[in-house]
C-alpha cells in the first residue's frame, strides 16, 4: 500500500469516529465543514477542473436550498426526496444563466457571476413569485428522514452530510478521470489546442457549469434540512467568496486539498472563537500570508499525464 | 420634469463617486491584470479617516466650510494613498509571478483584513458624519430645486477626474503608466521602472477612492464598515462597463451607471435598484464583451 492511501485511510477513520468523542458543538462545526467541503467540491468542477472563474456560486446553493424548502413546506415533499429536484433546479438554472456568458474571458466571467449571485439574492429578498418569503425567508422546513427515522441531532446529521460528501468525493473523482473530465482539463490548460482536437468547448464548459451548479443545489437542500430555516442572508456574496477561497487554497483541482482547505477555512476560525472580535482580522491576514507562502495552494496541481507515462494508475496520486 | 432633474443630478453625484472608485480598479487592472478586491475597503477607510479628521481637527472652523473640506480631502487622499501603496508592497508584490487566482485570494484576504481593522477601531455600528459641514441649501436648476452639496460633489469628482486625466496624458509618469499598461516587458526595456509605476498606481487609485469615501460620508451623513463591498462592486461594474483598463471608460461607466441606477430606482423599482447595475452589466457584456470604450483583448480565447 502506498503511504498516501494510508494517510487518507487514517484521516477517514479519524473523521468517521469523531461523533463518538466530540460534543454536539464541535460535531456541528464539522457538519458545517462537510457542507462547505461539498460546496467547494461542486465549485471545483467549474473553477478547478474547467478553469472558469465563478464567484457567484452561492446563487446555485440558494436555488437548491429554496427549491427543497418550497417543495417541503408547500407541497409536503420529504426533504431527501426534494434533494434530486433541488439539484436539477440548480443545474438547469446554472445552465440557463451560463448560456449567454459562457464564452466570456476569465475576469469578465468572474464579475458576471458576482452579478448573478447578487441578482439572485436581491430576488430572494424581494419575494419573487411570492414563494421565497422575502427577507425573513422560509421557516418550518421539516428535518430529513432516512428509512422512516427522523434526523435531528448534530451527531446524526454528521453521518448524513459526510456520507453525502464522501459519495460526492468518489463520484467527482470518477468524473474528473472520465472522458468528460479529461476533456475539461485539456480545455483549461489550452483552449485553443482543445478546440483543435475536436472538443466542443462551449458544450463542455456549459456541462461543467451545470454539474457544479447541480451539486451546489443538492448541498443547498441538505443545508435547508439541517437549519429548518433559510433566508437570503445565508446566500450572500460573502458565501461565494468563502467557497472560492476554499477551492483556491486547496490548490484548485486537488480534491483532497479542497477538503483540507474546508477544514482550515471553516473549522479553524471556530477554534479561535474566544477572540471573537479579532478573529476575522487574523483570518484575512492568514489568507494573505498563505497565498504568499503557498501560491499554488496547499496541494499544487500536478501536470496530468493521462496514463501515458505512469501506466494505468496515471493521473492524480 | 422636476423629479427627472432631481434623479438625474442625484445619479450624476452617485455616478461621480462610482467613477472615482472605478478609476482605482481600472488603473490597477490595466497595469497588473488584477482585480484589487481590497479597493472598496480603502474607499471605506477614506470615509472613516475623513470623519475622524473632520471631528478632531476643526478645519472647517478655521478655513471656512469649502476650503476646510478641500484641505481635509487632500489629507484623506494622502493617507489612503499611503495605505494603498503599503498594501501593494505586502499583499500583491510577492505574488506578481504567481498564478492569477492566488493574487485574487490575497486581495480578498486584504479586504477582510481592512474591513475588520476598521470595525475593531470604530465599532460595528453606523457612524454619523457631522451634519453641518457644508451649507445645506438648494439651488434652482431649470425650475428644479437641487441640493448644493450634490452639485459640489459632481463638480469635485469632475475636477479630480480631469486632474487624473491630465496627469496620465501629459506627465512623464503618466506616460510611463500608459506604457506599462500596454506592455510591461517592453516598458521595462525602454528603461521604465515598472515597480515604481505600479507603486504610483497604487498611490493614485486609493487616493481617489479615499476622496470618494469622504464624499459619501458628507453626502449621506452616515457610514458603515461594510459599505466598501457594495460600492466596490458597483464601481468595478462601472469599470467593466466602460472597458476595463481604460481610464476615460471608467469615468463614463461610473457616471452612466449612477444615472441608470437613479433613474431605474425612480421609474422602475426601488427594491430592485441594486440589481439594475448588474443586469446592465450582463446585458452590455453579452452585446459588447470589451465594454463601451474597451479596445484591448489580450487573453487567449
Amino acid at each position: 500500500m502506498r503511504p498516501a492511501v494510508l494517510v487518507y485511510g487514517a484521516a477517514a477513520v479519524l473523521l468517521a469516529t469523531c461523533p463518538l468523542y466530540l460534543n454536539a458543538y464541535w460535531v456541528d462545526v464539522l457538519n458545517s465543514v462537510g457542507l462547505y467541503g461539498l460546496l467547494a467540491l461542486s465549485l471545483n468542477v467549474i473553477l478547478g477542473d474547467a478553469g472558469m472563474y465563478n464567484m457567484g456560486h452561492a446563487a446555485f446553493y440558494a436555488v437548491g436550498a429554496y427549491t427543497a424548502a418550497i417543495l417541503n413546506t408547500r407541497f409536503g415533499v420529504p426533504l431527501l426526496w426534494a434533494l434530486p429536484a433541488a439539484g436539477a433546479a440548480a443545474g438547469v438554472f446554472g445552465a440557463l444563466v451560463a448560456r449567454p456568458v459562457i464564452h466570456l474571458r476569465g475576469d469578465y466571467l468572474l464579475i458576471v457571476t458576482v452579478g448573478v449571485g447578487e441578482i439572485v439574492r436581491i430576488a430572494l429578498v424581494n419575494d419573487v413569485f411570492g414563494l421565497t418569503g422575502g427577507p425573513n425567508g422560509i421557516f418550518g422546513i421539516s428535518r430529513p428522514e432516512v428509512l422512516g427515522y427522523r434526523i435531528r441531532k448534530p451527531h446524526e446529521f454528521f453521518y448524513l452530510i459526510w456520507g453525502f460528501t464522501a459519495a460526492s468525493l468518489f463520484l467527482l473523482y470518477r468524473l474528473r478521470h472520465s472522458r468528460f473530465g479529461r476533456a475539461l482539463n485539456c480545455l483549461r490548460e489550452d483552449p485553443v489546442a482543445a478546440e483543435g482536437s475536436g472538443i466542443d468547448t462551449g458544450r463542455y464548459r456549459l456541462g461543467a457549469f451545470a454539474i457544479g451548479a447541480a451539486w451546489a443545489g443538492m448541498a443547498g437542500s441538505l443545508y435547508a434540512g439541517k437549519m429548518t430555516i433559510i433566508s437570503p442572508e445565508s446566500f450572500s456574496f460573502w458565501e461565494s467568496v468563502v467557497i472560492f477561497m476554499i477551492v483556491i487554497l486547496g490548490g484548485s483541482g486537488r480534491l483532497a486539498g479542497v477538503l483540507l482547505a474546508a477544514f482550515l477555512i471553516v473549522g479553524l476560525p471556530e477554534v479561535f472563537r474566544g477572540f471573537a472580535s479579532a478573529r476575522m482580522l487574523v483570518f484575512g491576514l492568514v489568507m494573505m500570508v498563505m497565498m504568499v507562502v503557498r501560491t499554488q495552494g496547499l496541494f499544487p496541481p500536478r501536470p496530468r499525464t493521462f496514463g501515458l507515462e505512469a501506466g494505468e494508475e496515471g493521473g492524480e496520486r | 420634469m422636476e423629479q427627472f432633474l432631481q434623479q438625474l443630478t442625484n445619479g450624476l453625484a452617485v455616478g461621480g463617486i462610482y467613477a472615482l472608485i472605478a478609476l482605482g480598479y481600472t488603473m490597477v487592472y490595466g497595469v497588473l491584470r488584477l482585480i484589487n478586491f481590497a479597493h472598496g475597503d480603502l474607499f471605506t477607510l477614506g470615509a472613516y479617516l475623513g470623519m475622524t479628521l473632520l471631528v478632531s481637527l476643526g478645519l472647517r472652523d478655521g478655513l471656512g466650510p469649502v476650503l476646510g473640506v478641500a484641505v481635509l480631502a487632500v489629507m484623506v487622499m494622502g493617507l489612503v494613498g499611503l495605505v494603498g501603496a503599503l498594501l501593494e508592497r505586502t499583499a500583491y508584490r510577492p505574488l506578481r509571478e504567481s498564478p492569477r487566482l492566488s493574487a485574487v485570494v490575497s486581495a480578498l484576504g486584504a479586504s477582510i483584513f481592512l474591513q475588520n481593522a476598521i470595525m475593531l477601531v470604530y465599532g460595528a455600528r453606523f457612524q454619523v458624519y457631522p451634519q453641518d459641514v457644508l451649507p445645506r441649501v438648494a439651488v434652482t436648476v431649470f425650475g428644479a430645486s437641487v441640493p448644493l452639496m450634490r452639485l459640489l460633489i459632481v463638480g469635485a469628482s469632475v475636477v479630480l477626474m480631469g486632474a487624473l486625466y491630465l496627469f496620465i496624458q501629459r506627465t512623464r509618469i503618466g506616460t510611463a503608466i500608459r506604457a506599462a499598461a500596454i506592455d510591461q516587458g517592453a516598458a521595462r526595456l525602454m528603461g521604465i521602472d515598472v515597480d515604481r509605476v505600479i507603486l504610483i498606481v497604487f498611490l493614485l487609485g486609493p487616493a481617489l477612492g479615499g476622496a470618494a469615501g469622504l464624499m459619501v460620508g458628507l453626502y449621506y451623513g452616515q457610514i458603515n464598515f461594510t459599505m466598501g463591498w457594495v460600492y466596490g462592486l458597483k464601481a468595478f461594474t462601472a469599470a467593466i462597463l466602460g472597458g476595463i483598463g481604460n481610464i476615460p471608460g471608467a469615468m463614463v461607466g461610473g457616471l452612466l451607471l449612477g444615472v441608470i441606477e437613479a433613474l431605474g430606482a425612480a421609474y422602475v423599482s426601488m427594491a430592485w435598484k441594486d440589481a439594475i447595475a448588474f443586469l446592465v452589466l450582463i446585458g452590455i457584456l453579452i452585446v459588447r464583451p470589451t465594454g463601451l470604450l474597451g479596445e484591448r483583448v489580450a487573453e487567449k480565447v
